[in-house]
């Protein structure tokens, strides 16, 4: 294949990245939450692939927001359920 | 402005567009360390009050803000209008398009960017197009019935072919494959001559004029060149640069093609971006088409409201549409689906489950009679004894 794709450099995807154990728990603890309250993606989403994150990552978003100029968000990566 | 001020803009508690909104203001200003003591402490008063409240109700406010222009749209419009010669579907319609999470939009569109390379020039932009634009065979050659040997003779045209930057031997073996592979038609045997650039069809049953006509009209169709998905191909040219705009959508392949630029090419098809690109390419998908689609009709929704229903759309990690399919259909509580559309099927399914409703909700208890959770059903007045 000629162009390699690599889905993050596309324009529309912003940057993704995996958080470690120690930043994770700093997230948790200063939102006061847990795993299961953060939004969700599949561990088969194109991104995450690309990132190479494994399911109970979670994962640092940071998007280019029309209000803020830079806002950052957070995912938890889990299993796709199965229909 | 004196770096020392820059330094203590950067480490406000300020959104990075705000920051930088000062800075541009005060630059090429003369301040005083006093003033700008003052103007940082009013900035960030100011942010501190837009800020929103917790606990407000802003998906109440979000559809307020989406559904009463939305009315405008209805009387206003005309759904339907033309971007380059091709047709898109505009206004309501696609604004519930997008809101229902469709799997496939009624007018798919692609916007294909071209690498620098191929973006200036305008042979190298439509001999990108040939490779994307569906092209069935009658438009390479001349296809002919010859009743008398019951068989359908193709004679290619090798002008044509030169012209589309498509080898005769592809044409060759391309089409009797695709006739069996993606039409699913496989009563009839082939033989090519390469030579002089002939196919010659015969169907299995050599009885049959209708088996033959049959034939004859997957023979004409059958796509050799492009993408199968793409029915047309406009090349125009803005700012600057040509881009593709296409009817029909297929991002997947359009991707692999040789001088596409993988980094700026979009289709208006929201389900096909998350299965490429990702959750959040389709987050922004759905905020960039809802908000063109608005303010295309001239409507200004401020970007919050539909941040905040792609958010939601986007919550469990694939596109999810609002309604009893999506959102509204997976509330926890049983009054609170109820009340949204079919009311007697989820109170039916609660009893059967034996669910529970805790009243948690807005909804739920509005239907009780209780006071909500907001505003001034939050407060709890508790009566101080006087000694």
């Amino acid at each position: 294949m000629s162009n390699q794709l690599n889905v993050l450099d596309h324009i529309m995807v912003p940057d993704h990245k995996i958080m470690s154990e120690e930043e994770v728990s700093q997230l948790f603890s200063s939102y006061s939450i847990t795993s299961e309250q953060l939004p969700k993606m599949y561990h088969d989403d194109p991104a995450v692939k690309v990132i190479g994150a494994k399911i109970g990552d979670v994962i640092r978003i940071i998007r280019t927001s029309h209000t803020a100029g830079r806002a950052e968000s957070y995912r938890l990566v889990i299993k796709r359920p199965k229909k | 402005m004196l770096p020392e001020y820059e330094e203590r803009i950067d480490c406000a508690e300020l959104p990075v567009k705000t920051k930088e909104q000062l800075k541009n203001y005060l630059t090429g200003k003369d301040i005083s360390a006093e003033n700008f003591d003052s103007i940082l402490a009013r900035v960030l008063t100011e942010y501190q009050n837009t800020r929103i409240e917790a606990c407000e109700a802003v998906g109440v406010i979000a559809a307020q803000s989406i559904g009463e222009p939305g009315t405008q749209m209805t009387m206003r419009t005309f759904h339907y209008a033309g971007v380059a010669e091709i047709n898109v579907t505009l206004g309501l319609p696609r604004l519930i398009e997008i809101m229902d999470a469709r799997k496939e939009p009624s007018t798919p569109t692609m916007t294909i960017y071209l690498k620098t390379e191929y973006s200036g020039d305008r042979d190298l932009a439509r001999e990108v197009s040939w490779q994307i634009e569906a092209a069935p065979l009658h438009e390479f050659g001349d296809i002919t019935i010859d009743m008398e040997n019951m068989q359908i003779v193709v004679h290619l045209n090798v002008a044509v072919c030169e012209k589309r930057k498509i080898p005769v031997s592809d044409i060759v073996e391309i089409a009797p494959r695709k006739i069996r592979e993606r039409r699913h038609y496989r009563d009839f045997e082939h033989e090519t001559g390469e030579s002089d650039a002939t196919i010659i069809f015969v169907p299995k049953n050599r009885e049959s004029y209708q088996n033959l006509f049959q034939l004859a009209e997957h023979v004409r169709n059958v796509i050799v060149q492009g993408i199968d998905d793409i029915e047309r191909v406009v090349v125009r040219k803005e700012s600057g640069e040509y881009i593709l705009y296409t009817e029909g959508s297929n991002l997947k392949d359009v991707f692999e093609v040789e001088g596409v630029d993988t980094t700026r090419t979009r289709t208006n098809n929201i389900s096909e971006i998350s299965q490429v690109l990702g959750i959040e390419a389709a987050r922004n998908a759905i905020i960039y088409e809802a908000l063109s689609t608005l303010s295309e009709q001239g409507i200004l929704v401020d970007v919050r409201h539909i941040m905040l229903v792609a958010d939601m759309m986007c919550m469990e990690g694939e596109v999810k549409q609002i309604g009893r399919h999506g959102i509204a259909g997976e509330k926890e509580s049983v009054l609170s689906r109820a009340a949204f559309e079919v009311t007697v099927n989820h109170l039916l399914d609660a009893a059967v489950a034996n669910e529970v409703d805790e009243l948690n909700g807005v909804t739920e208890n509005v239907i009780v009679g209780q006071p909500i959770q907001l505003g001034t059903g939050d407060v709890k007045l508790i009566a101080k004894p006087l000694n």
